[in-house]
Parts: structure tokens; sequence; C-alpha cells
């Protein structure tokens, strides 16, 4: 659809918006404090700030919605021209879907999971009646191939469940673009996603929301991305704006010290050198925890070995104060590992020492002492603490369960559990959900400390969290390292984090290790395939590398498919570029060896991959 | 504003919001704490009429003006009488004061039925969250057992057993709570695995924690606030399961009086009787409870918002 290119052409125009949430008492408490900023026809405007900014409270406000609880106290939202806030249910029907359209963070949790794509994606101009089913299919379709989707003429007839992650997301801005609304509002599109299929989604949302001269209104934590997407940057802090300007000003000369210092959490990228090498003093001889051969999946078949097998012959060692990170995207097996650690998980093959020591492969057989050691912590904190338990309890507990201590001496130790978390005493009578959301992260590293452990397993402990958080609690990670000499097994799909905390790290690719050793060598060349594809996929806080990223050689192989579980040959072969036929599809991978401790399962000669790095 | 203004005519340009150098930016609060619970006015209404029946449940035995077999006009033999001075809601079907029985009767109809679902709640918990955290196997054998015992229909199985044991009221009870038990189990098995694949109870068991402990510690806290709120519902259907079977004759035994079986005992009035109150009287009485109950239950659900009905 041809549209005037005019760029004074403001789409969507926030004027004094003040939005408070209302009080059980009737009071009110200003949640967004008088915002403004215009979005003018085909700009993106990224609002970029930590939850509870007010930053999704405002990009909602332009679909003309308040979240239960919350009211629109004054100002005004424009959306071409008219005020939403004043607008009542019936006026905002034919605008929403039609005039401004909505991107949730999660694709999976929008679509229908028994109803065909294209029977969704074209849903909401066919109802609205703006076209007829033959042009919202037409219309589908152009999207598909603009999106770079698969098979594009057959992808509509797909179940939500038949197709990937990212490939989800793009279909979900198909949805919402097939209506060629003027405005539209992502809310965090890409945060749920693995770092390579984020670049896909990244660059498909940038070519169609240029193609069809449409508004954008970005809502995220993470300002690399952020820097690939946004023509302008609002940064808000406290339902108020700190600083707004173009991308490169806000990236080059910030001034504001809120954005300062978000741009100080923004972690660097994946270099060998930039760990923090953890010191000897707690070393012995016999590692904390080692995994020996592993093979380990889910389901039982009628031989008795898992019939979805994901592990494959893993080996780990993880020495006594050191941090081993595991990396890859999802469905790689990283959490079935740590899930294989921690005996929630009996590996159907291999064995598991504690401290040179052989112990019980599942839960159930392992003494309290051995139970002890290895403590696991939880991704999402909100599930992972007991919401009708007070924090002294839940960090009392293990103190009690493990130490035996009692009375005054438990809530001695708890104090002393929160101190080391860096938290005050008096949070020991909250509940959880009393707690922010980095808050209740510390808490559950506490009480995994709690127990003493010689081993503790961060299941993406930092993933859900804001930048800043996120940052804070690695430092945390990094002190408590320091006094405690526990040694920590660290599982993200983020390569940055991993880069600066861990002293090794092993690269999993679909219950594969693709390659280990310490980090400053994994980091460097000579790389497996697919340890590059992984360094070049993480975004960088400039313009311009999305297309640079997009555009080399590597990456288009590598971003084609996605992780898939292979009984023979190397799995990563369809991704690989420099895959050999015939040998790499049929022969699992050799251990090669570069130096002492540095190993990648290829077929390639370590030579043959150490160009390009 | 200064900060407005500039940010509204300098959108291209570069915008800074005035700051003050020493200013830390703390961790905003992830979300308000939760409010208590204060009844809105439909809330505070049920909350009034159940209060009241209770009030008239635990004391009308010693309030009412007769006892519930005396007659009030020894000397006049007819029934359904109106109202009048030494009978307020007028006389039943055996002459004996409808006001004074209905005031008897409270007691009995809320007491049996608060008993039965106690003991449903204490059956179908235990069993329920025993279920779920069971092997699949223990767990299968006890669901389709209990499947069996749902696809009969309430009011039949209650009168076979009824009509078998012969009626009282320990009988009474322990079939109503039986019967109840089966669905009380069903809420409560899916409550239990929902929370039993929570972060925190695989926490507790990494831990090394017990069964007795997962279960009272873990997963009855969070369970017990929607099932509270079921109680009330339940309660309601074991009153008129209760007042079922006395219309039908199983249930409380003349000459005590209880709501059902006055309604039964003076169906004549509806017919032939001077006054219909003795047959009304109480069929309003179950409804008020019934419908003042569901008030409160309402209530605390809109007050918890999302979660609680989500769970139910």
């Amino acid at each position: 659809m041809a549209r005037t290119s005019d760029t004074n052409d403001v789409i969507f125009e926030a004027r004094d918006l003040k939005i408070n949430a209302v009080r059980d008492d009737g009071s009110e408490l200003p949640i967004v404090k008088g915002v403004d900023f215009k979005v003018r026809r085909g700009e993106v405007v990224a609002l970029i700030g930590e939850s509870g900014s007010g930053k999704t409270t405002i990009s909602l406000a332009a679909l003309g919605y308040c979240k239960p609880g919350l009211k629109f106290a004054g100002g005004e939202a424009l959306l071409n021209g008219q005020d939403v806030t004043a607008m009542d249910t019936e006026e905002l029907r034919p605008i929403r879907g039609e005039k401004v359209a909505y991107l949730a963070q999660s694709a999976a949790a929008t679509f229908n999971p028994s109803i065909l794509i294209n029977e969704q994606v074209t849903e909401a101009p066919v109802l609205h009646g703006s076209k007829t089913r033959e042009e919202a299919d037409a219309k589908a379709l152009s999207l598909y191939r603009a999106l770079e989707l698969p098979d594009p003429e057959t992808i509509g007839g797909r179940y939500p469940h038949q197709v990937s992650g990212g490939q989800l997301q793009r279909l979900m801005a198909a949805m919402a673009l097939c209506g060629e609304p003027d405005l539209l509002v992502l809310d965090e599109p890409t945060t749920a996603l693995d770092v390579t299929t984020q670049i896909e989604v990244l660059k498909a949302f940038k070519q169609v929301i240029k193609e069809e001269g449409a508004a954008a209104i970005y809502v995220t934590h993470d300002l690399a991305v952020v820097a690939q997407i946004a023509d302008h940057i609002v940064v808000l802090y406290n339902g108020e704006i700190k600083e707004a300007g173009p991308v490169e000003t806000i990236i080059h000369e910030s001034e504001h010290p809120y954005t300062k210092r978000l741009m100080a959490a923004i972690k660097p990228l994946p270099e060998a050198g930039l760990g923090e090498a953890s010191n000897h003093e707690h070393m012995r001889d016999a590692p904390a925890l080692v995994a020996r051969n592993i093979n380990a999946g889910y389901g039982k078949g009628p031989d008795g070995a898992p019939t979805t097998m994901v592990l494959r012959d893993v080996n780990v060692a993880i020495e006594r104060g050191k941090t081993v990170g595991i990396i890859g995207e999802s469905g790689c097996g990283k959490s079935t590992l740590a899930r294989v650690f921690a005996g929630l998980l009996p590996p159907s093959a291999g064995d598991l020492e504690l401290d040179g020591q052989p112990v019980a492969p599942n839960l159930a057989a392992r003494t309290r002492d051995e139970l002890r050691r290895v403590q696991f912590v939880y991704q999402m904190a909100d599930t992972a603490l007991n919401p009708r338990q007070r924090i002294k309890d839940i960090l009392g507990r293990p103190v009690e369960f493990y130490g035996g201590l009692t009375g005054a001496k438990k809530t001695e130790r708890v104090n002393e559990l929160l101190e080391m978390v860096e938290m005050p005493p008096p949070f020991a009578e909250r509940f959880p959900h009393e707690l922010s959301g980095g808050q209740k992260q510390r808490i559950n590293l506490a009480r995994a400390l709690a127990a003493e452990p010689e081993v503790v397993l961060c299941d993406e402990v930092t993933s859900a969290l804001d930048t800043i958080v996120g940052a804070n609690v690695i430092e945390l990670l990094k002190s408590l390292r320091r006094e405690t000499g526990v040694s920590f097994v660290f599982i993200s799909h983020d390569l940055s984090t991993v880069a600066s905390f861990a002293d090794e790290i092993v690269v999993l690719y679909a219950g594969r290790v693709a390659e280990q050793g310490p980090t400053d060598k994994v980091l460097s060349p000579p790389y497996h395939p697919y340890t590059r594809l992984l360094i070049s996929s993480v975004p960088e806080m400039r313009t311009g590398w999305l297309e640079a990223t997009v555009a080399s050689q590597e990456t288009i192989t590598g971003l084609t498919g996605g992780v898939e579980l292979t009984d023979i040959g190397c799995p990563f072969f369809a991704r690989c570029p420099l895959a050999i036929e015939e040998t790499c599809d049929t022969t699992a991978p050799p251990r090669r060896v570069d130096g002492e401790d540095h190993v990648i399962e290829c077929h390639r000669e370590v030579g043959d991959l150490l160009g390009g790095g | 504003m200064t900060t407005s203004n500039t940010a509204k005519n300098t959108q291209a340009e570069h915008f800074v919001a005035p700051y003050d150098a020493g200013v830390s930016f703390d961790e905003l609060p992830d979300s308000a704490p939760s409010s208590r619970y204060s009844p809105s006015w439909t809330g505070w209404l049920g909350i009034t009429i159940v209060g009241f029946w209770v009030f008239i449940a635990i004391f009308g035995p010693w309030l009412a003006p007769l006892g519930e077999n005396d007659l009030p006009f020894p000397d006049d033999y007819s029934e359904f009488q109106l109202p009048r001075p030494g009978a307020w809601l007028g006389t039943d079907e055996s002459d004996r004061d409808v006001l004074s029985r209905l005031m008897y009767g409270a007691g009995r109809t809320i007491g049996i039925s608060f008993m039965a679902t106690l003991l449903a709640y204490f059956i179908g918990v235990v069993l329920g969250i025993g279920a779920a955290i069971s092997t699949p196997r223990v767990d299968m054998i006890v669901s389709r057992i209990n499947d069996a015992f749902l696809s009969l229909p309430t009011i039949m199985l209650g009168l076979v057993v009824v009509a078998a044991v012969g009626s009282s009221i320990p009988v009474l009870i322990i079939t109503a709570g039986v019967i109840y038990a089966t669905v009380v189990f069903r809420l409560a098995r899916a409550l239990g695995q929902e929370i039993m694949v929570m972060d925190f109870v695989e926490a507790a068991r990494v831990r090394g924690e017990g069964r007795w402990w997962i279960i009272t510690r873990e997963i009855w806290p969070n369970a017990a606030m929607p099932l509270l709120t079921d109680f009330g519902l339940r309660l309601i259907y074991v009153i008129l399961f209760i007042s079922s079977l006395s219309f039908l004759g199983l249930g409380v035994q003349p000459p005590q009086a209880d709501w059902g079986s006055m309604v039964r005992e003076n169906l004549g009035a509806l017919s032939y009787g001077a006054s219909v109150i003795p047959v009304v009287a109480p069929a309003l009485a179950i409804a008020t409870l019934t419908v003042a109950i569901n008030l409160v239950v309402d209530d605390i659900s809109a007050h918890s918002g999302g979660k609680l009905s989500k769970r139910l």
C-alpha cells in the first residue's frame, strides 16, 4: 500500500500523558507522570527502561487501553489526531486492529493453538470488514514473503505448534500488520528469543516496518536491540522521561546519569580475556563434581532407554571454586544437564562423582549430605519461592534441614545470608511478593547458599531480569565466588554474561558438546562453527550491526533452521557452513584437542577452524 | 513544567531531563503489595444474612418462643392458621408454631450440612493431594474409583444408602460427606498437581524433604485459599442435598424439624391451607442462606482477582 512519505506526518503523539494506579482505598498513585513524545510515519520510537518504569503502560495507552487498576489521569494520547484516552470501548473497537496493532512478548501465548495460522493472521481485517477474505489472504501471503518465512504459500495452513519460535514471532508480526495499521506497538518482541533467532526476527521486523510505511513504538530494556531497529529512543524511569533523542545521540552522547547507568550495565561483547580469573586458594585435587559419558533423555522406551535422547556423551568436570558456563540455544539440553547434576533426571548411561566419590544418579538415593553439596537455583524466582512462606522461613529451612540450627542461631544465620546477598535483615519478615524481581532472585540465591553447598547450579538466573538488575546479580555472584569458594555451573543462552563470569565454557548443541575449554580459548579461534555463530549473533551496541551480520556468510547458513536432535552424525550439520557431505551427516564428530584442555568436536581439522575469526 | 515543553517541541533533537548529580536509581518495586480483603456492599449483605442464620442456628432453641413440637393454641384444632399473636408465622399441618420450628430447624439444617461438608473436605483433600503426589499408577487407581462414584446421581445414591441403612443424623452426615468428597477430591487433586510442578516444590524435593513436609508446608498453604472459597460453594450444595433428602422423607425424621422436611410436611398448605407461610418460610430460609453464601464467596473471589477464579 502506497503511503505518503511526508516525514512530518505524526501518527502518534503523547501530550503530557498521565496515568494513575487506583488503590483500594480510592487514593491514586501516579505511574506515568506526564510524558511527551511523537511517533512519525516510517519511524520506530523505542521506549526503554527497567520493569516498573511505565514503558508498557505508556505503549498500551496508544491503544487507548489501561490495565485493570490503572486510569488515565490527564494529558492526551493522540492517534492520527484523535485522543484515544477519551474514547469508550465502542469507539476504540474499529481503531484497534485497523489503526493500531499490538505485538505481545510471547507469540506462543498470542496464537490459539487449535486454529490454523492463516485464519488467525487474517482474522482482524476480515472481522473489521476492511478487507475481504481474498484480499486478506493475499496481504498475508505478501507479508509471509516480506518476513522471509519458509514456504510462504503453505505456512498459513499449519498450526502454531508446527512452526519454530522465531517463525511464530514473525507470524505474529504478520498478524499485526495484516490490517495495515498506522501504528504498531511492539512489547519486548525478541526478549524471550535466542540470540540467533533474535537476529532473524529483528531483521524481518525492520524490513517490514520500512516496506509497509508504518510507525512503531518498540518497548524493550535491551539497548543493543534498540540500536538496531529504532530511530529515536525515549529513556524512562519511574514514569518520567529522563532522556530522549535520536539513536546515535543517545548511544554516543548520552547525558543523563540514568541513561549512562543503563549503558554501563550493557555487557561487553564476548571476547577472550574478559573473564575474571578466579583465584586458586580453594583448589583441591578432586573436582567438586564430575560427569562422565552422560547420556540422558526423557520418556521410557521398551528397552528401558529414553525415547527422546537429549544428552549424548557429555563429559564435564567442575573444579572447586571455579565457574563453568554452559551455553547453547534453547533445546540444546542445558537445563537437562543441570537436572542430571541435581539428581532430578537420572542419566541412562554415565557416572556422576561428587568430590571424587561416586554418587547415586537419582535424588532419592542420595544422602542428605550429598544433597546439601549440590544446590539448584531456578530461573524464575517467582515460581521458585513459595508465595506463602516468609523469607525467614524460606532461608531458615535449609539452614535447619542441613545445618541443624534452630532458634536464635538460625535467625542469626538467616541474617548473615541476607547480608551476603546485600539485603537488609528486616526483609526476613516479608513475603516473596513484597520484593522486586532482582530481590527475589537474590533470595533464590541465598537459599542455595544456605545449604553451604559445594556446587551451585544456576539455570538462566539473569535471563528474566532487567539489564541493570541482571548486572547487579552477576556482580553479586562474582563476589560470592570470591568469598565462599563455591563452584558455580552457570547456564545461560547469553554468551556475554557467561564470558564475563565463567572460567570454563561448555558449548552444547542438540545435546552434544560442540566445544569446551577455558573461557579464553573457547572465545578465540579455533572455533567450532556453532560457537562462531553464537558469538557473531550477540548484538553489538552500534547502528548498522544487524545489516552487517545478516550479510555475512556464516550467519546466513546458521540462521536457517533450528535445533534438532539427531541420532547419527553431527547435529549441527544442517546449519554448518563448513559441513562435509557424506561425513558430517553420517558419522559422529571426533573430539579434537587443541592444546591442553580445549576440545572441539568436529570433522574439520583444528587448522580449518582457525580462519575468519 | 519545563521538561515536557522541551520534549514536545524537540523530538528530533536531544532532550535531557534535569537531574541531581548524586541521585541513585533504586530497583523499582515489582508490584504493589496486595491489599487486605474488605467486603463490598454485596459482600456485607451476604455476611449479614449468613451471620443472622448462623446465630439462629446456634441460639435458636433458646430464643424460640415455643418448643419445636409445642402447640401454640392447644384448644384450636385448625391447621395452617394465618399469623397472629402467639404464632407469628402461623401454624403448620399439625398446628405447631412455624416460627419455633424454623428456628429449631436452622440448627439442624446448617449443622448437618456443615459437618458433612467438613467431612467431605477432610476425605477429599487428603485423598486428592495424596493422589496428586503419588505415583501415576496409584493416582490412576484412586482417580478412576472416584470417577465411578462421581458418575452416580447424588440424590439417587443418597436415597439408596439412607433407605438401606435407615435415616439418622450421623448417617446423613456420613452419606453427604462421602458423596461430596468425590467433587472435592477432583478439585484438590487438580490444585495439588498444579502446585506440584511449581519450582518451589521441586526445590523442596531437591533439598531432600519428605512427603509429609511437601504436603503440609509447600502444597497445602497454597491450596488452602481456593479450597476455602470452594468450601462455601460446596456447603450450598450440601444444604440443598440434605434439604432434598428431607423433602423426600429420607432426611431428618419427624417430629424433628429441619427446613427441607418442613417444606414437605406443609405441602398441603399450597392447595388447601389458609396460609402458605408454613411452606414458603422454610423454602425462603434455604434460598436466602444459599444465595448469601454465594454472595460472600463471589465477593472474596472478586477480591483475589483472576488468580483464584482461574484456579477454581
